[in-house]
């Protein structure tokens, strides 16, 4: 089964011009010890799903429909008290500011000891040693000396893995990590990453990794979901979506990627912009940019269907639509 | 020819001590934060050098020395063969350079509108006479970067990251500029929006015989746009080359490191080793080789000598272990 | 102007009943206190129609009240009423004025400080600072002092309106200065400042069109909370005797004058100028806390 479900996912933001629908019907799952990673450009909704996983969506944002399942039990509708033992027991959260999550008046040790005191049933003395061994799991040379310093005292790469250690030492059984590595230099991330992966696949662990970097998806998940306008435009394993997506916009989007290996002189790029949540179009929230845009796709809104290896939300892959045809 | 832009042994350095009474107290001395510490290049007219590195590199602060936005600490900038100091006194001289921003937020004025901040180069340089073809001026500049000439009665606020970025190529374009420095045009951009951005710069660059100093922390962004390449590490150039030469035959164990580090897309699935470590605090930067301590190839001369630039190939290399081909690739 | 009521401003100030409340009130003082020579049922300084008979009348409503005197009289027959709004009208133009100046001030050395640094604005700052250690109204007062010993008796009588203004402004110029220091030193590193200075703008130019207008909001929102201030501190000259010569008498003044006969029952010579004070500079006061709020974007 499934560790983690989404059912058609709504969140809507009250604003006095109107409500606007930030997530639609978003839905996938997790399973234990996999990596979906999730893309899209600023604005698709990508983080907000993360929010709603763990309960922390900004006011007045609310989720407005569908449900939330761990385990498959019901969270979206707990009260605060019970999300929070939740959150930090068996969902751990990382975000891009380390900053933003770590206490900067109390050791790092004493965090991480702290929070196992709360989740675990272990002593103080067993959780300070499973906090060194955290710390020097995510890669924190002295371990042992530096667990009393405070967070400031570490450099930015550093306290982005106390706060990894932080998120993984109550042994959740899932995480949920929103850009971890986009504040961090590349040749950090790549140790970050390489981190996360390691851990994933030694505790089972599953994650969800929110980031707008499809290379780091493409070393790190294993399925990927494309949003878009707060829809999943497609979703499927990372290899398919990297080298053979079936959505326009995947395609699209793939395709802007400047390559590593090679200067072209031109790169493909998407016309205009994503619309605001405000301007959302009628039919496919894609369809004013699409290149392989007919009339259905100004009409009627796609659901995911199967398009080769994946799902994608596209009318081209209508099961016996007259009007399309499939690559 | 003549250069676009020389620099020379380019040093800027930042007091950033405490103030007085507390240093007094704490008794420590003045703290030198060495942004820049000794850079040397030349852009030849019509072509784009890049300089890449990771935060703290000193790529940022050179872009702003190269415009006078900070003058050296020592060494010189020359535009067009002229000290950039007597350049930037003449009206004329100065039109012909200008500057696009990283952040498309905070690079436009949010109280003016957009055709204001566009005519203002054209104002404060007395380029075009009368309101009325001022307006047509910008009208035909909003059109050139791919936006509406009624676009400029709106304010930045109306307008996404991407547009905005348009809007400040079009006001960086207004003055009929020969040279433009680019501090990380795109990458506070969506990768879409940022191939927009890229096709549109080269575009301008072929059409207008435009010279680009980019800025950068992306490495394929680089390959797409250079014709030659500086990478930076803690205020110094480890490695200038053609793009080319750069991109297939790496030399600086610091290039590489930074090639190995990026994400593979093409998911081959060979493992990386990452380089370890972190960029050291420019304030108290390693002895000898600033990038010793993470360096694979670190001997005793290495801790004990800083690298001097010398030629390797079509490259210019700063690296003890290049020179004395301990670098087996 | 259509584009004002549609403005999240306006929005949010429709939002809230008690800002509604308080700008209706600060409105009819405002208008109460300009108009007041059309206003006012009696003129108290029109001394051919002073009547001593009609002194220590108490208010309309009780028993010895007369209707025509609304609030009563003082002790020289003047309708209260009357001679609030006419105070009103002093202290409001010593309010504004004193704001103006000290926004003036505050902003223009606080530009200078912000965007030159250094020298400057170590200097300023230092000078802001040690202001700061000192009450507002010790300020006000020592310039008052200073000016009134400086000058004789009859210039001073003649200026006396523009010396506290004087006063009261200098004396709260350090809060306008260290705001918009303080927001001039965010905007300064700001890209589209260095643009300007890409360009070669001089400091002047871009300090005056480019920092100026976004540093405004905060200022508007200290300005209208001086305001109050400003309005007290002239109450509180007044009331010690040295503000405003008694031929132009502010709430202050009828308040100190009234107060002479608090004891002897006559209440209500100093309660309702005392009352109108408190309205005026609590209305103007709530105002301004809620532009604060609307205009600070962290509290959406």
């Amino acid at each position: 089964m499934s560790l983690l479900q989404v059912r058609n996912l709504r969140v809507e933001f009250p604003t006095r011009r109107g409500t606007l629908v930030a997530l639609d019907d978003v839905s996938f799952d997790i399973a234990p010890g996999e990596v979906l990673g999730v893309v899209g450009e600023s604005g698709a909704g990508k983080s907000m799903t993360g929010a709603a996983i763990i309960g922390l969506l900004e006011p007045p944002g609310r989720i407005a429909g569908g449900e939330i399942l761990l385990e498959g039990r019901r969270i979206d509708n707990l009260p605060y008290e019970r999300m929070r033992r939740i959150r930090g027991r068996e969902i751990g959260a990382i975000f891009q500011d380390p900053l933003t999550t770590l206490n900067p008046l109390y050791t790092v040790g004493r965090q991480l000891v702290e929070t196992m005191l709360t989740h675990l049933p272990i002593g103080p003395a067993e959780a300070r040693e499973r906090a060194i061994g955290w710390l020097e799991m995510v890669g924190i040379p002295a371990a042992r000396e530096r667990i009393d310093s405070y967070p400031h005292e570490f450099s930015g790469g550093m306290r982005q893995r106390v706060v990894i250690a932080l998120a993984l030492c109550a042994e959740p059984k899932l995480i949920v990590a929103d850009e971890p590595t986009t504040a961090l230099d590349v040749s950090i991330q790549a140790q970050v990453i390489a981190l996360l992966k390691r851990l994933a696949r030694e505790k089972g662990t599953a994650m969800m990794l929110v980031t707008h970097d499809m290379g780091v998806i493409a070393e790190t998940a294993d399925r990927v979901a494309v949003m878009y306008a707060g829809r999943i435009a497609e979703i499927g394993p990372v290899r398919e979506v990297v080298k053979r997506a079936n959505h326009p916009y995947s395609q699209g989007l793939m395709a802007s990627i400047p390559p590593l290996d090679r200067r072209v002189e031109r790169l493909a790029q998407i016309e205009g912009a994503m619309p605001r949540l405000s301007a959302i179009p009628k039919g496919c929230a894609y369809n004013p940019r699409c290149p392989r845009v007919f009339d259905r796709c100004r009409r009627e809104r796609p659901d995911l269907m199967p398009a080769g290896a994946t799902l994608a939300a596209c009318w081209l892959y209508a099961p016996a639509s007259g009007e399309g045809h499939a690559p | 020819m003549r250069p676009m832009i020389e620099t020379q042994d380019l040093v800027r350095h930042f007091d950033v001590s405490r103030p007085l009474i507390q240093r007094l107290l704490a008794r420590e001395g003045r703290r030198t934060l060495r942004a820049v510490d000794g850079v040397s290049f030349d852009i030849p007219k019509g072509s784009t050098l890049s300089l890449v590195g990771e935060s703290g590199c000193g790529k940022s602060t050179v872009a702003r020395l190269v415009v006078g936005l900070y003058a050296p600490t020592r060494g010189r900038v020359l535009f067009d063969g002229q000290d950039l100091g007597t350049a930037r006194a003449d009206r004329r001289q100065r039109s012909r350079m200008q500057m696009i921003f990283q952040d498309p937020y905070a690079s436009l004025n949010p109280r003016w509108r957009v055709e204001d901040i566009i005519a203002e180069p054209i104002r404060a340089f007395g380029l075009v006479e009368g309101r009325a073809a001022q307006r047509e001026r910008v009208g035909a500049l909003l059109t050139q970067v791919g936006l509406s000439a009624l676009d400029g009665r709106k304010y930045p606020h109306e307008f996404s990251g991407g547009q905005r970025q348009r809007i400040s190529i079009a006001r960086a374009l207004s003055s009929n500029p020969e040279f433009l420095v680019c501090d990380e045009p795109t990458s506070a951009l969506d990768v879409s929006v940022q191939a927009q951005i890229l096709n549109l710069m080269k575009e301008l660059q072929a059409r207008l015989g435009l010279t680009y100093l980019f800025i950068s922390h992306n490495l394929a962004v680089v390959r797409q746009v250079s014709d030659r390449v500086g990478v930076m590490y803690l205020g110094r150039l480890v490695e200038l080359a053609p793009a080319e030469t750069l991109f297939t035959t790496p030399r600086h164990p610091y290039t590489r490191a930074l090639m190995e580090a990026i994400p593979d897309l093409e998911m081959t699935g060979r493992t990386r080793i990452p380089v370890g470590g972190e960029v050291p605090s420019p304030i108290s930067p390693p002895s000898g080789c600033a990038f010793h301590p993470r360096c694979p190839l670190a001997n005793a001369r290495c801790r004990a000598e800083a690298p001097a630039m010398r030629p390797a190939g079509e490259a210019q290399v700063a690296c003890h272990a290049v020179e004395e081909g301990r670098s087996a690739a | 102007m259509r584009a004002f009521f549609d403005s999240d401003l306006w929005w949010s100030f429709t939002r809230s009943p008690v800002t509604v409340i308080s700008a209706v009130t600060a409105i009819v003082c405002i208008a109460g206190a300009v108009f007041a020579p059309w206003l006012a049922p009696h003129n108290p300084f029109d001394l051919a129609s002073l009547q001593l008979l009609d002194a220590f009348k108490p208010p309309a409503w009780s028993a010895q009240g007369d209707p025509t005197y609304l609030l009563g009289t003082d002790d020289q027959g003047r309708d209260v009423l009357s001679a609030i709004m006419y105070g009103a009208r002093v202290s409001l133009l010593v309010g504004f004025a004193a704001v103006a100046f000290s926004t003036l001030l505050g902003v223009t050395l606080g530009l200078l400080a912000g965007y030159l640094g250094g020298k400057v604005d170590a200097l300023l700052m230092r000078i802001a600072d040690i202001q700061l250690t000192f009450p507002g109204i010790l300020v006000a007062l020592l310039v008052d002092g200073i000016v009134r010993a400086a000058l004789p008796r009859d210039v001073h009588d003649q200026i006396a309106v523009f010396v506290v203004i004087f006063a009261i402004g200098i004396s709260n110029w350090p809060q306008f200065a260290r705001t918009v220091r303080g927001s001039t030193l965010v905007e300064r590193n700001k890209e589209y400042v260095q643009a300007a200075r890409v360009i070669g703008l001089s400091p002047a130019r871009i300090m005056v069109s480019h920092v100026l207008p976004n540093v405004m909001s905060p200022v508007l929102v200290i300005a209208t909370l001086s305001l109050g201030f400003a309005i007290l501190a002239e109450a509180t000259l007044s009331f010690l005797g040295v503000g405003v010569p008694p031929t132009q008498p502010s709430l202050g003044t009828l308040i100190r004058i009234g107060n002479d006969f608090l004891f002897s029952g006559e209440w209500w010579i100093t309660i309702f100028p005392g009352v109108a004070l408190i309205v005026m500079v609590l209305s103007v006061n709530l105002l301004g806390d809620w532009l604060r709020d609307a205009l600070n974007p962290k509290l959406r």
